[in-house]
C-alpha cells in the first residue's frame, strides 16, 4: 500500500483531498461571506433598526419602519408588479425560449445565423438594450407610432385614435412594456438551456419515438418534456431569481413612473433606501423578496438532489 | 409480413458515400442479415428502410409501395436499437405500450397486447419496473417486446446484441432466431459480428465501403466468397490466402489438414507445412505456420478437429493436404473470385 506515492517522495498537498477540497471552496465561500452573507445580515439588522443616510448608527430596534414599509400604497403596488412582473415574464420566456429551441434543434439552412440572432439580446449590455427600447417606445419619436400612422392604426377616425401612443405613459401600458423587455432579454439564455436539454437526448430515443408512430404532440408532451423536465425546472428557477431581484429595466425604463405605478420591490427598495436615504425602510422593502427566493432556492436544491439520484 | 426491395440506393453524407449502389430484395418472412466491418453503411441502409434517413438516391419498397416519402410510422416497420433507446422515464409497461397508443388503440387491447409480448419475452414479472432497474438481458427484451407488440410488417435490428456479454449473447441469439420462425415476420438485422450472421441469417448480405459485397446463404458465401474481402472477413480464424502468380488460391484452415487423415478428400494435393505454433481449444487444434510450395513464403492456419491424435510440435515441417474442390481462386488485382487455375506445387523444396 501506499509504495507508488512513497517511491516519489510521499503524497503531495495536492495529493490530499481534504486539503484540495479546502482549497476549491475557499473562494466561493469567501465570496459568499463578504459579499453576500454580511450585506443580508445588515440588511436584516438595517430593517428592524432606524438608521438613515443622515444617522447610520443603529440606535434603537423597531418594528416601527416595517409597519410604515406595510402601510405604504407604493410598497403594496410594488409588491403586486414584483409578482406580476416575474409572473408573466417567466411564463412568455419559457413558453416561447421552448418553442424557438424546437424550432432551432431542427436541421434547416442558415440554421446558425438564426441561433446567432437569438443570442444577440444576450450579448448587448442591458443599459444599451434598454435604451433602444426607450427610443422605440417614445411618445414622439417612437418608430413604433410611425409604423402605426403609416399603415392607418392610427389618425383621425382610425383604430387608436388620433394621437401618438404615450406608451410609457399608461400604467398597463408601461407595466406591458417593461415585461416585454425583459422577456426580450432574458430569452436567450433560457433558449439556450432548453436547446442544450434537447440536445441531450440520445438520438435513438428521438429515432424511437419516430419508429414507434408518435405524433409530434405525443412525443413532445410524453417523452421530450418528461426528459427535459429537469433542465426545465432549472432554467425557470434561476428565470424566478433573476427576474424577481430585477430592477435594471424599471430603472432604465420608466423609474416607476408613471406616478410609482411600475415600481418593483427591487426598484422601490433602491429608490427608498439609496437615492431617498432611508436605509431602513429600503432594507425592510428589501426583506420581503425573502421568501420567494428562498421557496425557489429549497426547490432548486430538491431539483439537484433529484438528477443526481438517477 | 412484405416483401422489401430496394434498387440502386445511395446515401451520401457529404463526401462519404455511406451506401453506395445497393440493390436487394428481402423476401416475405425472411431472416436476412446485414454484415460488415464497422462505418461499412451498414446502419445507414437499415435506417433508410426504417424512414430515419432519406436516401440520396433510388428506392425502397415495402410490400410493393415505394416508401421513400413515407415517414417512419407510415411504413408498419419497428426497430431495435443498438442501445435499444427505452423510454428510461417510463415502466417498462408503458414502453410498450407507447407503439400502441400512438396509434389510437383502446386501454383493454394494449394490455392484453401488452402482456401477452411480455409473456412472450418472459419479461411479465418487470412490467412495472423503469429501465435503469433492469440488467441488460432484460433491457434488450423489453426493446424486443415493445417492437413486435404492434405486429410490424417488417422488422429491423441493430446489432441488438452487441451490448450482452458472450454467453448471453449465444442464448438471446437462440430466442431471437426462434421467436422470428414463429411469427414469421421479414427481418433485417445488422451485426459487424460473421459468427451471429452465419448463425441467424437465412440469408447474409456482406457490405463494405457501404457496397454489397456478396449477397447468398451462409454456406454459399462460405464456400465460394466472391472475392477477398468476403473470405476474410468470414470464419474465424479465415480463409488462408496464398499468392501464386497473377492470382491468389484460398482455403480454409479446416479444409487444411495433416496427411494421413484426408480419406474422404476426392483430389488431394500434398503442401508442405511449416508449424511455428500449436494452440489447443478443447474442441480443436490451431496450427499457425507457413506455406512455401505455393508461390512464396505465406503464413496460413490450419484448425483440426481434436478427434485428430495425431502428434504435431511446433518447429518441425510436416505434408499437409488439402482438396482440390475446396480451393478457392481469385484475381491478384482486384481480388474477385475466378475461374480456377492450373496449380504448380513445389514439393518439400526447402526443407
Ligand atoms: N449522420 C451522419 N453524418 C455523417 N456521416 C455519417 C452519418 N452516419 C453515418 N455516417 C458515415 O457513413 C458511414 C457508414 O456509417 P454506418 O452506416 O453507421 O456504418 P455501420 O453501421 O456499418 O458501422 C461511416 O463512414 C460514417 O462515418
Ligand atoms: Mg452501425
Amino acid at each position: 500500500m501506499g509504495t507508488v506515492s512513497e517511491a516519489r517522495g510521499g503524497p503531495k498537498l495536492l495529493d490530499r483531498e481534504g486539503f484540495l477540497a479546502v482549497a476549491m471552496l475557499m473562494p466561493a465561500v469567501l465570496y459568499i461571506v463578504f459579499l453576500v452573507g454580511i450585506p443580508f445580515v445588515m440588511a436584516v439588522l438595517f430593517s428592524f433598526s432606524d438608521v438613515s443616510v443622515g444617522s447610520p448608527t443603529i440606535d434603537r430596534f423597531t418594528l416601527e419602519t416595517f409597519n410604515d414599509v406595510i402601510n405604504d400604497p407604493v410598497f403594496r403596488r410594488s409588491l403586486q408588479n414584483s409578482f406580476v412582473f416575474t409572473l408573466f415574464a417567466q411564463g412568455l420566456v419559457l413558453i416561447l425560449a421552448t418553442v424557438l429551441a424546437i424550432l432551432l434543434n431542427r436541421n434547416f439552412r442558415g440554421k446558425w445565423i438564426v441561433r446567432l440572432l437569438i443570442l444577440l439580446p444576450w450579448a448587448t449590455p442591458i443599459a444599451i438594450g434598454a435604451i433602444n427600447w426607450l427610443w422605440l417606445l417614445d411618445s414622439v419619436y417612437s418608430p413604433l407610432t410611425w409604423i402605426l400612422r403609416e399603415v392607418g392604426l392610427i389618425g383621425a377616425g382610425a383604430l387608436l385614435g388620433p394621437r401618438n401612443v404615450i406608451w410609457l405613459g399608461q400604467e398597463t401600458l408601461a407595466m406591458a412594456s417593461i415585461i416585454a423587455i425583459h422577456v426580450w432579454r432574458m430569452l436567450p439564455l433560457s433558449t439556450v438551456i432548453i436547446l442544450a436539454g434537447l440536445s441531450s437526448i440520445p438520438q435513438d430515443i428521438q429515432d424511437a419515438v419516430q419508429v414507434d408512430g408518435a405524433s409530434f404532440l405525443r412525443g413532445w408532451f410524453q417523452v421530450t418534456l418528461p426528459l427535459i423536465r429537469p433542465i426545465l425546472m432549472v432554467a425557470m428557477l434561476f428565470g424566478i431569481i433573476f427576474s424577481f431581484t430585477d430592477m435594471t429595466v424599471v430603472h432604465v425604463l420608466t423609474r416607476g413612473n408613471p406616478n410609482n405605478t411600475t415600481q418593483v420591490l427591487a426598484s422601490w427598495a433602491f429608490y427608498t433606501g439609496i437615492e431617498g436615504g432611508s436605509l431602513a425602510k429600503g432594507a425592510a422593502t428589501a426583506i420581503f423578496l425573502m421568501p420567494v427566493l428562498l421557496g425557489v432556492a429549497i426547490l432548486m436544491l430538491r431539483v439537484a438532489r433529484r438528477t443526481e439520484v438517477r | 409480413m412484405a416483401v422489401v426491395e430496394i434498387r440502386q440506393l445511395y446515401k451520401a453524407f457529404g463526401e462519404v458515400n455511406a451506401v453506395n449502389d445497393v440493390n436487394l430484395t428481402i423476401q416475405e418472412g425472411e431472416f436476412l442479415v446485414l454484415l460488415g466491418p464497422s462505418g461499412s453503411g451498414k446502419t445507414s441502409l437499415l435506417r433508410m428502410i426504417a424512414g430515419l434517413e432519406k436516401p440520396t438516391g433510388g428506392e425502397i419498397r415495402i410490400g410493393g409501395v415505394v416508401v421513400n416519402e413515407l415517414p417512419p410510422r407510415a411504413r408498419k416497420i419497428a426497430m431495435v436499437f443498438q442501445s435499444y433507446a427505452l423510454y428510461p422515464h417510463m415502466t417498462v409497461y408503458n414502453n410498450i405500450a407507447f407503439p400502441l397508443r400512438s396509434v389510437g388503440m383502446d386501454r383493454i387491447n394494449i394490455q392484453t397486447r401488452v402482456e401477452r409480448a411480455a409473456k412472450m419475452f418472459n419479461i411479465y414479472h418487470l412490467l412495472q419496473r423503469k429501465p435503469r432497474q433492469l440488467s441488460g438481458g432484460e433491457r434488450q427484451r423489453v426493446a424486443l417486446a415493445r417492437a413486435v407488440v404492434r405486429e410490424p410488417d417488417v422488422f429491423l435490428l441493430d446489432e441488438p446484441l452487441s451490448n450482452l456479454d458472450a454467453k448471453l449473447r449465444a442464448l438471446a441469439r437462440d430466442e431471437l432466431k426462434q421467436f422470428q420462425r414463429q411469427i414469421g415476420v421479414t427481418t433485417v438485422y445488422v451485426t459487424h459480428d460473421q459468427v451471429e450472421a452465419m448463425g441467424m441469417g437465412d440469408r447474409v448480405v456482406v457490405m463494405n465501403y457501404g457496397r454489397v459485397q456478396q449477397i447468398g446463404t451462409p454456406q454459399a458465401l462460405y464456400r465460394a466468397p466472391a472475392n477477398t474481402f468476403v473470405a476474410t472477413f468470414l470464419g474465424s480464424p479465415p480463409m488462408n490466402l496464398v499468392e501464386q502468380d497473377n492470382c491468389i488460391i484460398g482455403f480454409h484452415p479446416e479444409h487444411f489438414l495433416p496427411k494421413g487423415i484426408d480419406q474422404h478428400m476426392q483430389s488431394p494435393i500434398t503442401i508442405p507445412f511449416e508449424v511455428t505454433r500449436v494452440e489447443y481449444l478443447g474442441s480443436e487444434r490451431f496450427l499457425y505456420g507457413y506455406v512455401q510450395g505455393v508461390g512464396e513464403r505465406t503464413r496460413v492456419v490450419s484448425n483440426i478437429p481434436s478427434l485428430v491424435q495425431l502428434a504435431i510440435e511446433a518447429g518441425r515441417t510436416y505434408d499437409f493436404v488439402a482438396d482440390l474442390h475446396d480451393l478457392s481462386y481469385f484475381d491478384k488485382m482486384s481480388g474477385d473470385r475466378i475461374a480456377p487455375v492450373r496449380l504448380q506445387i513445389a514439393q518439400a523444396a526447402g526443407v
